[in-house]
């Protein structure tokens, strides 16, 4: 394997807007709020960056195509900006690209933006989409919550349980995040809810409820990122650094190979084993301190556990009924609330959770801080469970 | 060379069975008189099946039995196919993925359209033939035709060697009597007085055209042990049998009472259902009418009983799934504006220049077989999707469209778009080895289960309703959806 790149890119600094229906804000106010938070963080001017990436994902009745958008809403100096787009993990490639540049030495300081409107489509859910000029002629009309759904009917004939013990695991984890974002001021959904209320509410895709599903909200987060040495300079000592950022986007086994069984997510699997080995972690249980994970679905989160080597295959739901993945549990997860009371702009999400990460590592999360994380993991599963793309981040300090 | 006729034939009726008491309970006030039909059930479509999808299914349980049989040529029969200006045959050809050197084409214009093909294909007898009818028709709410008619398809394989029905003799004749009829305007029938249509038509004609078929066979009425006299209105027959000194009780069921009359595809229909319990050496004297009558003579041979007489029966005698819901059905075909919501407004249009390339993948439900490591896979690609191969244009035809499958995971999601909610799709696996992601039909909600045996079903995959288009793809159905013999 390659060297990596572990410790060669900091982050210095990081924004994130309140997500929500941001009926009150366009896609201009949601990136300088972000981007004003992250430049007063990382102590610096907006001269000083030398190159900019920028995550969305929807091109129709949204922000608009290229980076062009991002440079006119900040009045970038002319330097190089990208548009990238690799489905739900759109915010990660942004950031991606930009810690590469660092990494590879073509920048001291980059930036990594994402951000998405969604309310401005008028759909309630995620609009449709063309899949392509082929698969629109023979792939199902599925929905994102009717493709996830897949999982759960798949892992409860997998692993012989009973559909209403695993909807009482599944209606767990989106209890937990409502939990959780119930303390954090810039989640879209601060509401409690009850087990009783999410294991009976209507179903929008069998086995799939309504409290199964995250929202969908408008957002926009950001994060600076900067050579080591020059983060010392503008930070101090104590600096976030990125540990692995890995990619698994599936090749077609999924979609047309019996191989894959259907109830779990092949490749969280691919990712996760290079982004331990990149960030040095063998004992992911003793050594990650909180997850991130993309919980677009209460089941995906479910089965993420296990493709992440956080519980064993088959072990997912009773880890989770037992509270491990709570706020008070081993690995907590989604701490800050998760998709599922952010709500998911898609461009924007890969760098909202790499935001809570950031904070947690610096101790300031405020009433959500947890003790002492040592690594923090952030995953976006983009697409389906029939084909996506996994990308896996871990985040620590530098030292 | 043998004998020519039936090699085989085939039905499909589809599994939704409206009920016409439910029907008069909504639009009996409108129509008091409909009330001594409001019997039994009427099939319908679903919103995914039209006059192409019927007929292809109905060929299929034809032309299953008789492996060996390639066709040369394939008709289409239909007063309701869905394109007047690209050819429907083509489309079923496809879907059987027929040679494209099939001579395939499509006849219409009346309800006579298919038996004036069958007469045709006895003339000329040229190979083996398939012909493949269906129709669904469009009715006005509160009309007899909405209650007497049915959406069914129905097929033959023609052809010499060992038939089960040998064709002795036939004979047609045109007279442009109008009783009903339909422009390429109107979406419905008009149908006129009908005492008129059976003194001055339906006798008169019946003695013109079976005469001289009888009397060329040597036969008189009382020979014929099943007269088929295809008619919305089962009365009708009587007026034939009379004429014609033909039996009361050889008059063969009109299938009003599961299926109602399915257009021109109804002779055939009848004919598949006389078929599946005629025993051999009886005589069937096939007639049609439509501006003119078509009479056919059969006799059936000892081949009949080798065939798969009881599955041909299921279809036939089915009463499928009955609905009681008069919007569900009038939404089936379109004749109710339903809100489906901003999901409904996906734009479907179709990029014809990979629709044409992918033709056979997509109506024909070829995919491929890795030749090295025997992987099936759908779509067939240039590069094997075994992760342990991914060898590099390795793969042969392989059609999915026949194979065993079963349910490997599934949703009912209520969410996405379908004018038959909920939307059932999932992961299908085929016997010997590949998965496809795709749609399902014909279950209903709490239907389907993991580990359930699915057969392919070739239907609508959607509709473009800003362009007209109607685009084809395969779905995973409950098993028995159709019948062969």
């Amino acid at each position: 394997m390659a060297e990596g790149i572990r410790d060669k890119v900091a982050i210095i600094g990081m924004g994130c807007t309140r997500f929500g229906e941001r009926w009150d804000a366009g896609p201009e106010d949601l990136v300088n709020e972000a981007f004003e938070e992250a430049l007063a963080d990382a102590n610096i001017e907006k001269s000083q960056i030398d190159a900019a990436w920028f995550g969305v994902f929807y091109d129709e009745q949204n922000v608009g195509k290229s980076a062009y958008p991002l440079s006119q809403y900040l009045r970038l100096p002319n330097i190089p900006a990208t548009r990238v787009e690799n489905l739900c993990a759109t915010g990660t490639e942004a950031l991606r690209g930009a810690v590469y540049a660092i990494a590879a030495g073509a920048c001291d300081i980059a930036l990594a933006m994402g951000c998405e409107k969604l309310k401005d489509t008028g759909f309630a859910g995620l609009p449709e989409r063309t899949k392509g000029t082929f698969e629109d002629l023979y792939q199902p009309g599925f929905t994102p919550p009717g493709a996830f759904a897949q999982l759960g009917a798949a892992y409860a004939a997998k692993h012989s349980l009973d559909m209403k013990d695993l909807k009482r695991a599944m209606a767990h984890v989106s209890w937990k995040s409502h939990e959780n974002g119930m303390r954090n001021e810039k989640a879209h959904l601060q509401k409690r809810l009850t087990m009783e209320q999410i294991i009976n509410a209507p179903t929008v895709a069998y086995p799939l409820g309504v409290f199964d599903c995250c929202g969908v909200s408008d957002g926009a987060a950001c994060a600076i990122v900067a050579r080591p040495e020059i983060a010392k300079d503008l930070v101090g000592d104590n600096f976030v650094t990125v540990k692995a950022m890995q990619l698994a986007p599936s090749n077609g086994v999924e979609m047309g190979h019996q191989s894959w069984d259907g109830a779990h997510t092949l490749t969280t699997r691919k990712a996760a084993a290079r982004a331990y080995a990149e960030a040095g972690v063998s004992d992911p249980l003793a050594d990650i301190s909180l997850t991130e994970v993309h919980d677009c679905f209460s089941i995906t989160e479910l089965v993420l556990m296990e493709d992440l080597g956080l519980s064993m295959d088959g072990a997912a739901p009773s880890d989770i009924l037992d509270g491990r993945y709570d706020a008070a549990g081993d690995i907590p997860c989604q701490i800050d609330g998760g998709l599922k009371c952010f709500g998911h702009p898609i461009g924007a999400s890969g760098l909202r959770m790499t935001y809570e990460i950031y904070l947690q590592l610096l101790e300031r999360a405020g009433e959500r801080q947890l003790t002492s994380p040592k690594f923090g993991l952030a995953h976006n599963l983009g697409g389906i469970p029939n084909r996506n793309v996994a990308a896996v981040s871990i985040f620590g300090l530098n030292n | 060379m043998g004998a020519f006729g039936i090699l085989s034939c085939g039905a499909y009726i589809p599994r939704k069975r409206m009920s016409r008491a439910a029907i008069f309970d909504a639009v009996g006030w409108a129509q008091p008189s409909l009330k001594g039909l409001a019997k039994g059930a009427r099939a319908f479509g679903d919103w995914d099946e039209d006059a192409i999808t019927m007929a292809a299914a109905a060929a299929r349980n034809a032309i299953r039995s008789l492996p060996e049989t390639e066709p040369t040529a394939l008709c289409f029969a239909s007063t309701t196919a869905p394109f007047l200006d690209r050819q429907n045959a083509g489309v079923v050809a496809a879907a059987l993925d027929l040679p494209s050197e099939t001579h395939v084409f499509d006849v219409s214009g009346s309800q006579r359209a298919a038996t004036s093909a069958l007469i045709r294909f006895n003339e000329t007898r040229s190979g083996a033939s398939l012909l493949a009818a269906a129709d669904r028709r469009h009715a006005k709410s509160a009309s007899a035709i909405e209650m007497l008619s049915g959406d069914a398809g129905a097929a033959l394989v023609l052809g010499e060697g060992a038939p089960i029905a040998e064709i002795v003799a036939a004979k047609s004749i045109y007279a442009d009597l109008v009783d009903h009829y339909r422009t390429a305007e109107s979406e419905t029938d008009y149908v006129l007085e009908e005492r008129w249509y059976r003194d001055e038509g339906v006798s008169k004609l019946a003695t013109k055209a079976a005469g001289p078929v009888l009397e060329k066979a040597n036969l008189t009425g009382s020979d014929i042990k099943h007269l088929i006299a295809p008619f919305p209105n089962p009365q009708l027959a009587r007026t034939v049998a009379k004429q014609l000194e033909i039996a009361p009780d050889a008059i063969a069921s009109s299938l009003f009472e599961n299926c109602g009359h399915a257009g021109a595809a109804h002779p055939i229909l009848m004919l598949a259902s006389v078929l599946a319990h005629a025993k051999p050496d009886e005589w069937i004297l096939l007639t049609a009418f439509g501006q003119g009558c078509d009479t056919v003579l059969l006799r059936t041979t000892q081949a009949n009983t080798d065939t798969n007489q009881a599955e041909l029966l299921q279809t036939v005698q089915s009463n499928g799934h009955i609905e009681e819901n008069y919007t569900r059905f009038l939404s089936s075909f379109g004749a109710i504006d339903i809100d489906w919501g901003m999901r409904a407004e996906r734009d479907n249009r179709t990029a014809q220049t990979v629709a044409y390339n992918k033709s056979r993948d997509l109506y024909g439900f070829v995919g491929g077989l890795c030749s090295q490591c025997n992987t099936p896979q759908f779509p067939k690609s240039r590069r094997c999707v075994n992760p342990e191969c991914n060898a590099l244009d390795t793969q042969h035809d392989h059609r999915f469209a026949d194979l065993n499958a079963t349910v490997k995971s599934f949703t009912e999601d209520w969410l996405a778009f379908t004018r038959a909610p909920p939307l059932i799709y999932g992961n299908v696996s085929f016997e010997g080895g590949g998965n496809v992601f795709m749609e399902m039909t014909g279950f209903r909600p709490g239907d389907i289960a993991i580990g359930a045996p699915v057969e392919m079903a070739f239907r609508i995959k959607d509709i473009d309703t800003a362009r007209g288009f109607h685009r084809y793809f395969w779905k995973a159905a409950p098993v028995d959806g159709g019948a062969h013999g």
